[in-house]
């Protein structure tokens, strides 16, 4: 289940910056190529998230989380922090992934600051880009 | 509840209701036959029978169609027949169908099954085919002609030449977002056969099509989609009532076009996200279709369910009983002429509580 996952075309985005002229300007800017090896960067740490996503090894049934959320819809990370009003209190998102990994994929917890967990994070809010942020809806 | 039913078929199937509320099955009654050959089926559908190891199998998923078949062989009256609507299977391997060949062989009733794609890319079908019988085939059941599809099928190139093993072709198709997917279709021969079907019956006989796939475009990303919709549409056409049940897409829908009805059932094993909340993608849910609330992961079996059917008119009308939701109906409207929800189809709901 190998994806490529379409990469935004943030150098696109820098050009149009440059083309606006003088009226965009800012003192030290940063460089085409240090704003391409970021953006590269956090690509790499996205298609992993897709990766994990839909790997059957990250839990223990070989359940995945793909299963119940393609493209990670029905993740709404846009909403978290939230009042998770199962669990009772204000978590985050991690929090939620690792009752996800625990439950439906009889799996063991992530550490919130695992590569892993990161890829996951980064995955499920990419899939959500563009929509306004609404920490707390439910 | 609906002034559009018969009351008095719709008394007899809310009893039925009652005392057996918590079926993740359909129950349909066809009462536009003669009184004397009222029958009632039931519907079970997309199970996804996931192997782990040995003998050990995701328990979520088997709880799903155990809890329908108990629950069907509880129903009075009994169904007929119990139609099971595809993906029996995860990855449609000989220990996933035989388990789930198993668990559907408690059935009181006879059994009449649909293909799925997580029954048919491991092997194409073939030892669905030993378990189940025929992938299509047409029936008549006390003045209602039944059709079932193999819907879930593709281009040869993808199927044939694409993928080195049998298993990576299984698990390429079984990604529901997989780009690497093809689009499903019901293909020449079968559309071939259908014509031919669908000749010796009259255009006034009531003509129910069961198939895994839409059979129109909802959102091609994830399959709810089959790519010569349009065409298989076009056979059913002629029929004064020609009316399509569907599975694969774990959620309500519901559709009209032009003299078709399109109706979805759920899943026994897992709810989807509707396609408009994936944020990238244009997606075209029917616009009749109000959507199911989101699903709560806490419960297991929630936003999954049953519904009963009740074609008196020729037409079919859903009462969905939705585990931690409130139970919903879906009726054709004669004056609308498209199945609408006798509850919320003109009630917009507040924003804070819509779907999300």
């Amino acid at each position: 289940m190998k994806t490529k996952i379409i990469r935004h075309s943030l150098a696109a985005v820098v050009g149009a910056a440059i083309a606006l002229g003088s009226a965009g300007a800012r003192a030290d800017e940063f460089t085409k190529q240090e704003a391409e090896r970021w953006e590269a960067q956090f690509m790499q740490v996205v298609q992993k998230g897709r990766e994990l996503w839909t790997s059957p090894a990250l839990g223990k049934n070989g359940v995945v989380c793909a299963q119940c959320h393609p493209n990670a819809a029905n993740s709404h990370p846009e909403t978290y922090p939230k009042f998770q009003k199962q669990i009772g209190k204000v978590i985050t998102l991690p929090e939620m992934i690792n009752w996800c990994i625990r439950n439906p994929l009889e799996g063991q917890p992530l550490a919130v600051d695992s590569p892993e967990m990161t890829a996951l994070v980064a995955y499920a809010t990419y899939e959500r880009r563009g929509v306004k942020l609404e920490p707390g809806k439910h | 509840m609906s002034n559009h039913y018969t009351r008095r078929s719709f008394l007899k199937t809310a009893g039925t209701v009652a005392a057996v509320s918590t079926l993740p099955v359909t129950l349909v009654e066809i009462a536009f036959a003669k009184p004397q050959d009222n029958f009632t089926f039931a519907y079970i559908s997309d199970s996804h029978i996931q192997h782990i190891r040995a003998g050990k199998f995701v328990n979520n998923w088997d709880r799903g169609l155990i809890r329908a078949v108990a629950e069907t062989n509880l129903m009075t009256p009994k169904p007929d027949f119990v139609m099971f609507g595809g993906d029996l299977a995860q990855l449609g391997t000989k220990a996933e169908l035989d388990h789930g060949a198993g668990m559907l062989a408690k059935l009181n009733a006879p059994l009449k099954t649909v293909m799925g794609e997580h029954d048919y890319y491991l092997d194409l079908g073939e030892y669905w085919s030993k378990l189940f019988g025929p992938q299509y085939y047409s029936f008549d059941h006390k003045g209602v002609h039944f059709v079932v599809l193999n819907s879930i099928l593709t281009h040869d190139e993808w199927t044939f030449n694409r993928w080195p093993t049998a298993e990576q072709r299984m698990n390429e198709m079984a990604g529901l977002d997989n780009p690497n997917g093809s689009p499903f279709m019901v293909g020449e021969k079968q559309r071939d056969w259908l014509a031919k079907d669908l000749a010796k019956v009259a255009k006034d006989t009531p003509v129910v099509v069961f198939s895994h796939s839409p059979i129109q475009k909802i959102y091609k990303g994830w399959n709810f989609w089959t790519d010569d919709a349009e065409q298989v549409q076009a056979l059913l056409k002629p029929f004064d009532k020609a009316n399509v049940v569907y599975g694969h897409v774990h959620q309500i829908q519901y559709n009209q076009i032009g003299n078709i009805a399109f109706n979805s059932v759920m899943a026994t094993a897992w709810p989807w996200p509707y396609p408009s909340t994936y944020a990238q993608a244009e997606t075209y849910l029917p616009k009749l279709t109000i959507p199911m609330n989101r699903a709560d992961p806490f419960f297991e079996r929630d936003a999954t369910g049953w519904q009963m059917i009740n074609v008196n008119t020729g037409r079919v009308d859903l009462a969905y009983n939705l585990y931690n939701n409130r139970s919903r109906t879906v009726a054709f409207d004669h004056k609308r002429g498209h199945p609408a929800d006798t509850q919320f189809q003109d009630v917009a709901l507040e924003p804070n509580r819509a779907h999300y």
